[in-house]
């Protein structure tokens, strides 16, 4: 692989651009792979890379049914933040934010990580409470956060209405070291080092079925026929309850829509990213200049990747109240991704009843973020059989009741 | 946006109207039951692509939860039934396999 650099721009720039490489190769299948991880998004590739640079497993296939990162990894709001309340949460969270960091440099790929700070904003006297209590818990986690008072809310946002008459800003949880990353470089940065050490992403390949003996896994049926295997990892969240009913086993988990959408481009106007969980809106403005605008979920089970319109009403009534001048912009896009929930709203990084079989899922609405943490540790569960950073999440919690309560902790966004 | 009528009242109400309650005809477990029998019951979850059988309630309307029969990929909606439903009555059954041969869900087809 021939290294992106300054140097190298000047050297194509002076022959007209025609020694660029493909980022990855586009191989054949072989029969028989060590590991495959079925999907090819962020926590699929972030494995992948990991498997090899920590564990030296690079006979190894990604294998995706569309394209590379076409699915949730290219359609989330990029936000990076590990302000958690549980302990579990914010090791694995803390783990990616700091991966993140060195990210670019150790990829050789620009994923635009930009620390910006994320601000959860307290507009209700339970949320302050809630968020003092986080950023106490943070503290003894080692994570980076305070609780600051709406005047200082204001000078880190000035284009706030810290005094709306129905969602007053009484203060937030700000976590300077968060912010945001370009989400296609993330899956396109890790997919091109998974090539270039050796490992083969085959795209359009969709997995038919899950082959197994004596209660291991041997390897999947595909659409380019079948291919072995000693290890498989399944990380397609969405259609994870899909690929699990062809190993044979069930996941807590449900699937829905949660929407976000982009405004036409302005000045900078906003450099941090801001989060309003009692309305349930989350604001940043990209690069391009464009505002970014999450929103909820559906309520019930969907699979359109398209949302419910009264969700983005909602979203936008509440967030123009906060941010004023906002509300003439005109919006220019919005979309849906499909979301697996779980139970307890945190993800399931996991030993399966299919022995050598893993799976990835549950990461919700908030899984970008955790991308590089969960590929390091689900790596690692793979090669070895266990974990720390992946112990707390496994499949089985939810029969033994050892929750890990996000869904209370974080609010609604997640 | 969703369109379900509610079977007590017969109003068309928008999804705005009504509150989902997620699956329907989960099989209730309780004390003396195995664990496999109480994690299926507390955790596990029919999520297909395609028809699916829910709980909602007419929330800003007369109230009544009642069950609708829909498909989660193209939201088509198949009909909607009383909550005092042990199972789909036939005529929605019949519905379904009208376009969706050889469809099935949990213990259902």
């Amino acid at each position: 692989m021939k290294r992106y650099s300054a140097f190298a721009i000047a050297r194509e720039a002076a022959r007209y651009h025609q020694g660029w490489e493909r980022a990855w190769a586009s191989p054949e299948p072989k029969a028989r792979y060590d590991a495959i991880i079925v999907g090819a998004g962020g926590h699929g590739l972030a494995t992948a890379y990991y498997l090899g640079k920590n564990f030296g497993i690079t006979n190894l296939a990604v294998i995706e049914k569309g394209w590379l990162g076409g699915g949730n990894t290219g359609r989330n709001t990029t936000i990076i933040r590990s302000n958690y309340l549980q302990d579990p949460s914010a090791a694995i969270y803390e783990k990616a934010r700091s991966l993140y960091e060195t990210m670019s440099q150790d990829l050789n790929y620009n994923v635009m990580f930009s620390p910006r700070g994320v601000l959860m904003l307290a507009q209700t006297h339970h949320e302050v409470r809630g968020y003092q209590r986080t950023a106490y818990a943070n503290a003894l986690q080692g994570v980076k956060t305070e609780f600051i008072g709406p005047q200082r809310v204001k000078e880190i946002c000035p284009i706030m209405n810290i005094e709306g008459p129905r969602y007053p800003v009484m203060g937030g949880l700000w976590q300077a070291r968060g912010g945001t990353a370009r989400h296609d470089a993330v899956a396109w940065g890790y997919a091109r080092a998974c090539s270039d050490m050796g490992m083969d992403i085959l795209q359009k390949t969709e997995v038919t079925g899950v082959t197994r003996e004596d209660g291991k896994v041997t390897g999947v049926e595909t659409s380019r026929g079948a291919i072995g295997c000693d290890k498989l990892g399944i990380v397609v969240a969405g259609h994870s309850g899909h690929l699990a009913e062809m190993a044979g086993f069930r996941l807590p988990i449900e699937s829905v829509a949660l929407q976000a959408l982009v405004s036409e481009p302005i000045k900078p106007c906003m450099d941090i990213v801001v989060m309003a969980n009692t309305v349930h809106g989350y604001l940043s403005q990209s690069d391009k200049g464009e505002m970014v605008i999450g929103g909820g979920t559906d309520s019930y089970n969907n699979y359109t990747q398209r949302g419910s319109f009264h969700h983005i009403e909602e979203t936008v009534r509440a967030l123009i109240e906060t941010f004023p001048m906002i509300s003439r912009l005109k919006m220019l896009r919005q979309w849906g991704g499909i979301v697996d929930v779980t139970g307890d709203r945190s993800p399931i990084l996991s030993k399966t009843p299919l022995e050598n079989c893993f799976i990835n899922c549950g990461w919700g609405t908030g899984g970008f973020k955790a991308i590089p943490g969960s590929g390091w540790g689900f790596a690692e569960l793979m090669a070895k059989g266990s974990s720390p950073l992946t112990a707390e999440f496994g499949l089985d919690r939810f029969r033994e009741g050892r929750f890990i309560d996000e869904s209370v902790a974080a609010g609604v966004a997640h | 946006m969703l369109i379900l009528t509610c079977p007590y009242c017969g109003i068309d109400a928008d999804e705005t109207e009504l509150a989902a309650g997620g699956q329907a005809h989960i099989k209730r477990e309780t004390v003396g039951a195995s664990d496999d029998d109480f994690e299926t019951y507390m955790f596990m979850r029919e999520n297909p692509k395609g028809v699916h059988f829910e709980r909602w309630r007419h929330a800003n309307g007369c109230g009544k939860w009642f069950h609708a029969a829909r498909c989660t990929m193209t939201l088509e909606v198949f009909g909607t039934y009383e909550a005092q439903s042990y199972e789909p009555p036939a005529e929605i059954r019949a519905a379904i396999s009208a376009k969706r041969p050889g469809w099935s869900w949990g213990r259902f087809s």
